[in-house]
C-alpha cells in the first residue's frame, strides 16, 4: 500500500526536522550570549561547523549572505538561521573530509615521502596557498602539530591524533 | 584566491607539470584548511559547552541561596516554636553584629613571636608596604593575623567617612583603571599590577567587588587591596560584591580559607570582617558618567535612595529584613536580656536593619545580569537581583545623565563584554575562573572623553600555552564530571522522570524525551543533546539507554546500612547544611551539640520537604562515630559524602601529554 509507506516516510522526515531543529537551536543558543536570539556573525562559521558541515571558507561566506539581514547589522537572527541550516543538514551538504583523502593531501605536499612536513613547509603552504590560514589559526594548528624533537609535522600521527579525540 | 609560488615548485621543470603539480598542491591544502578549520571550530565549541555547564551549575548554585534564605525566614516565622527548643538560636542568627571591641582589646591579646618572618607592616602604612606585602605573598608567606586585624580596623575607620558611592574624576593625563572580580586570584592580581603598574596617585584603580571566595588566595588579595586603599584611600576604590558577605564566604570557601590560614585569631578575623564588608562603597560614579557597580540595576534602581541610606545595615543577601511587629519586638527584648548573660551576639533593636525596599534596592545592585529582552524580569538563575534589558538600562541611564554602565558579576569568555548597545561593560578579572582555559581575564583604563580601552590576559602554569585540544580537553572533562555529580545527587528524582516516560518499561527513552527529563528536573538550560554523548550510552536506532548516566558516578556511602535517598539528600544539600552548621557554630570550634544538630536536621526536613525518617539520620549519625564527647565534627560529616568516578583511577595513571 504505497500511501501508508509515504506517510510512514513523511512521518519520519517530520520528525527528523523537528530533532534537527532542536539540534540547531541547542547549538545557535550556546553562542546567543544576550538571550534574544542572535549571534555575532562572526560565530556563525563555528556554529555550522559544530553541527558537522565542513563548508569551504568561501561556501560558508554564501551561507552568511542567505542567513544575513538585508542591511547586514553584524548580526544574524535564529529566525533567518533555521531554515538554511535545516537545509544544510537534510541535504547532507559539506560533508566532513574523510581521514584517508586528509592523510592524501599531506601525502601530495611532501612528494619525497619523507613522512613529514618541516615547520616552515607547513606554514607556507597554509598561509599562501588555497584559503590562508590567519595567523592565529596558524600558530594555533602549529601547537598542537610540531613534534617538539623534530621540529616538524609527523602528520600521519598528527592527524590520529586528532582523530581520537574527536571521537 | 593565491597563485601559487612558481620558484619553490622547483626550477627546471616545464611549465605545464609545474602547473598541475601547483594545482594539485592548492587541492591539498584546501582539504587541510578546510578539515581544521572544522576540527578548530568543534574545539571551540566544545570549551563554550563547558562554560556553559559551569556557568548553570554556578547560577543554579546561588538560586540555593534564596532557599536557604527562606529557611531561615521560615525558622524566624516559627520563631516562638523554635526558640523554645533551641534557646539562643535565632538569636545567633539574627542578632546583630557584638558591640564594637575595641581595637585595644583585640590587639593586646595578640602576640607576635620572634620567630615570625613573615611581612611586617608598618602604620602609618605607606607604598613600601604595599610593596612588602607583594613581595612576601609571591613567595606565599602569610601575613600574620596582628597585622590582618590592624589592616581590618583602619580600614573599617576609613570607610566608615565614605559616602555610599564615590564619586571620582579622570583626566587626559590621569586614567583611572576598572578591574572585575577577582575571587581569590592572586596570579590575575599580580598580573594586573605588572602590566598595568601599581596604584598611586597617578595610577588609580577601582575593584568591582567580589575580590574573594572560589579562589586560595582570598585573604591576601584583601590585604593587599586594603592596604593599597588605605596609603590611597583617593585612588583605590573599592565597591562591594556579592561575595564581600559573611554568608557567602561560608559557602564559597573563604571563610574555610581564614579558618585553617588563622587557627588560632581566624574566629576574630571573621568578626571583623563582617563588619568591614557592609562599609565597603555600594559603587563608584566616575566623572558623572560612568557608573561602576558589581550586578546591575532593576526598573526601580533609585540613585538618589542608594546615596541616602545607612549602608552597613546590609548585612548578608541571606538576611532579608525581619518585619516589623510590636509583639515580635517585645519578644526579641526579652530574649535580648537571657542571652546577654551568654556572652553571645546581643539582639539589636529593629532600627539596625534596612527597609525591606532600601534592602532590594542593594541586592538588585549586587546581583542583577543585563540579557537582550526587554525589561525588568527576577533573576531565577540567581535567586536574587534582576534581569534587565537595554530598555532599563537607557531609562535609568537618561535618569541620572550617565553614560555607561560598567559592572562584572559574570564570567566572560574574553574576560569583557559589551552590550546593550554599547552602554554596559562586562568586565571580568579572574582569568581560567572554572578552570584552566576556561576563560580570559580583562580590565579596563578609560579617561573622560576617550573610548575605553580593554586588556587582556589569561594565567598560564606552564612556560608555555598548552595546545589548544588539551586545554579543551581538560576543561570539557571538568565540566561533564560536575555534571554527572549533579546528575548524581538528583538520581531518584531523575529516574522517576524516566521512568515516568518509560511506557513500556524497556530502559530507552527518546533523545527529545530524556532531554526534557534533564532539563527538568536538574533546572540546568544546557544542550542536553550535544552533551548527551558524555552523558549516556544510545543505541543504533538513536534512543538512550537512561541509566547509563548513573554507571560511573556513585556517591561514597559513608555507612553501608543507611538508604541510598539519605545519602543522596545530605550529599545534595551539603552547601547549605554546611553553611546552616556554620552559623549554629557560633565560636567556630568545628562543633556542634548532639542535639542541635538533630534538631537542625528536623527544621531543615520540614522546610525542604524531605522524606527521611529522623530515625535514618539519627542511626547515619550514630554509626559514623564522630561523637566526640556529645558533639559532633559536622565538616568531617560533610566530608564523608562525596562521588566517586569509577575512571578517577585510569585518568590519574594516564600519562598526561606534555
Amino acid at each position: 500500500n504505497l500511501n501508508l509507506l509515504e506517510d510512514g516516510k513523511e512521518r519520519k522526515e517530520e520528525i527528523a526536522v523537528a530533532e534537527f531543529h532542536k539540534k540547531i537551536k541547542e547549538a545557535f543558543e550556546v553562542f546567543d550570549h544576550e538571550s534574544n536570539n542572535t549571534v555575532d556573525v562572526r560565530e556563525v562559521g563555528t556554529i555550522i561547523r559544530s553541527l558537522g558541515c565542513c563548508p569551504s571558507e568561501g561556501e560558508l561566506h554564501d551561507l552568511i549572505a542567505e542567513v544575513e539581514e538585508e542591511e547586514p547589522t553584524g548580526y544574524i537572527r535564529f529566525e533567518k538561521f533555521l531554515p538554511v541550516m535545516t537545509e544544510v543538514l537534510l541535504e547532507r551538504r559539506y560533508r566532513p573530509i574523510p581521514e584517508d583523502i586528509l592523510l592524501r593531501a599531506f601525502e601530495v605536499l611532501d612528494p619525497a615521502k619523507r613522512g613529514f612536513l618541516s615547520k616552515d613547509e607547513l606554514i607556507k603552504y597554509m598561509t599562501e596557498e588555497g584559503e590562508p590560514f590567519s595567523q592565529e589559526e596558524m600558530e594555533e594548528m602549529l601547537s598542537a602539530a610540531i613534534d617538539p624533537e623534530s621540529n616538524s609535522v609527523l602528520y600521519k600521527d598528527y592527524i590520529t591524533m586528532m582523530v581520537i579525540d574527536e571521537n | 584566491m593565491n597563485s601559487p609560488n612558481l620558484e619553490d615548485m622547483g626550477c627546471g621543470t616545464s611549465s605545464a607539470t609545474k602547473d598541475k603539480k601547483s594545482e594539485k598542491a592548492l587541492k591539498a591544502a584546501l582539504v587541510i584548511q578546510n578539515w581544521y578549520r572544522g576540527y578548530r571550530a568543534r574545539l571551540k565549541t566544545r570549551q563554550r559547552y563547558a562554560l556553559t555547564i559551569f556557568q548553570s551549575i554556578e547560577y543554579a548554585d546561588e538560586q540555593g541561596q534564596l532557599q536557604l534564605s527562606n529557611f531561615f525566614s521560615f525558622m524566624l516565622e516559627n520563631y516562638t516554636h523554635v526558640q523554645e527548643k533551641e534557646p539562643g538560636l535565632v538569636t545567633r542568627l539574627f542578632g546583630s553584629s557584638i558591640q564594637d571591641k575595641d581595637r585595644q582589646d583585640y590587639l593586646e591579646l595578640i602576640e607576635i613571636p620572634d620567630s615570625y618572618c613573615g611581612p611586617r607592616l608598618q602604620f602609618p602604612l605607606t607604598f613600601t608596604d604595599i610593596d612588602l606585602l607583594i613581595e612576601a605573598f609571591k613567595q606565599q608567606q602569610i601575613l600574620h593575623a596582628y597585622y590582618v586585624l590592624e589592616v581590618l580596623f583602619e580600614t573599617k575607620k576609613v570607610l566608615q567617612q565614605m559616602p555610599n558611592f564615590t564619586h571620582t574624576n579622570t583626566s587626559p593625563s590621569k586614567e583611572i583603571t576598572i578591574c572585575g572580580d577577582l575571587h581569590g586570584k592572586l596570579d590575575d592580581l599580580f598580573l594586573i599590577f605588572y602590566k598595568n603598574g601599581l596604584p598611586s596617585v597617578t595610577n588609580p584603580y577601582v575593584f568591582n567587588g567580589d575580590f574573594v571566595d572560589r579562589g586560595k588566595n582570598s585573604m591576601e588579595i584583601l590585604m593587599i587591596l586594603f592596604v593599597s586603599f588605605l596609603v590611597y584611600p583617593n585612588d583605590l576604590h573599592l565597591n562591594r560584591g556579592n561575595h564581600e558577605d559573611f554568608m557567602m564566604n561560608m559557602r564559597y570557601g573563604f571563610t574555610k580559607e581564614i579558618l585553617h590560614k588563622y587557627k588560632l585569631h581566624g574566629k576574630k578575623i571573621l568578626q571583623i570582617l563582617e563588619e568591614v564588608y557592609t562599609w565597603l562603597p555600594i559603587g563608584t560614579i566616575i566623572d558623572n558618567e560612568v557608573l561602576v557597580i558589581h550586578g546591575g540595576i532593576s526598573e526601580s534602581t533609585d540613585l538618589n535612595l542608594l546615596h541616602r541610606i545607612e549602608r552597613n545595615k546590609m548585612r548578608s543577601v541571606l538576611m532579608p529584613p525581619i518585619p516589623m511587629d510590636g509583639d515580635r519586638a517585645e519578644k526579641k527584648n526579652k530574649l535580648g536580656t537571657t542571652t546577654v548573660a551568654q556572652g553571645i551576639r546581643t539582639s539589636g533593636s529593629f532600627s539596625e536593619q534596612l527597609t525591606k525596599q532600601e534592602w532590594e534596592q542593594v541586592i538588585d545592585i549586587l546581583w542583577s545580569d543585563p540579557r537582550g529582552k526587554r525589561g525588568c524580569y527576577p533573576n531565577t538563575n540567581r535567586g536574587g537581583g534582576c534581569y534587565f534589558g537595554p530598555d532599563i538600562t537607557s531609562k535609568i541611564l537618561n535618569k541620572y545623565q550617565l553614560k555607561i554602565l560598567v559592572r562584572s558579576h559574570e564570567c566572560k569568555p574574553e574576560g569583557y563584554e559589551i552590550c546593550h548597545d554599547g552602554k554596559v561593560i562586562t568586565v571580568f578579572s579572574a582569568s581560567n575562573y572554572y578552570e584552566e582555559g576556561s576563560n580570559r581575564g580583562a580590565y579596563i583604563r578609560m579617561s573622560s572623553g576617550t573610548t575605553p580601552r580593554f586588556f587582556q590576559y589569561q594565567i598560564t602554569k606552564a612556560t608555555c600555552l598548552r595546545p589548544l585540544y588539551q586545554r579543551v580537553n581538560a576543561i570539557e572533562s571538568s565540566a561533564i564530571r560536575m555534571l554527572k555529580e549533579r546528575m548524581i545527587s538528583r538520581k531518584t528524582d531523575l529516574i522517576r522522570a524516566f521512568q515516568l516516560q518509560d511506557r513500556n518499561k524497556s530502559g530507552k527513552l527518546s533523545m527529545g524525551q530524556w532531554a526534557f527529563s534533564m532539563e527538568n528536573v536538574l533546572g540546568l538550560n544546557l544542550p542536553w543533546r550535544s552533551l548527551s554523548s558524555h552523558l549516556v550510552t544510545t543505541d543504533k536506532d538513536g534512543n538512550i539507554d537512561y541509566m547509563s548516566g548513573f554507571q560511573d558516578v556513585h556517591i561514597q556511602k559513608p555507612v553501608k546500612e543507611v538508604q541510598s535517598t539519605l545519602i543522596e539528600t545530605v550529599y545534595r544539600y551539603r552547601s547549605d547544611l554546611q553553611i546552616i552548621f556554620n552559623i549554629i557554630d557560633s565560636d567556630h570550634s568545628g562543633l556542634i551539640s548532639m542535639e542541635e544538630f538533630r534538631s537542625m536536621w528536623k527544621l531543615f526536613k520540614s522546610h525542604y520537604s524531605v522524606h527521611i525518617d529522623d530515625s535514618q539520620f539519627d542511626e547515619l549519625a550514630e554509626r559514623m562515630d564522630l561523637n566526640k564527647d556529645g558533639s559532633i565534627d559536622f565538616n568531617e560529616f560533610l566530608k564523608a559524602f562525596y562521588v566517586v568516578h569509577k575512571f578517577d583511577q585510569l585518568t590519574k595513571s594516564d600519562t598526561k601529554l606534555a
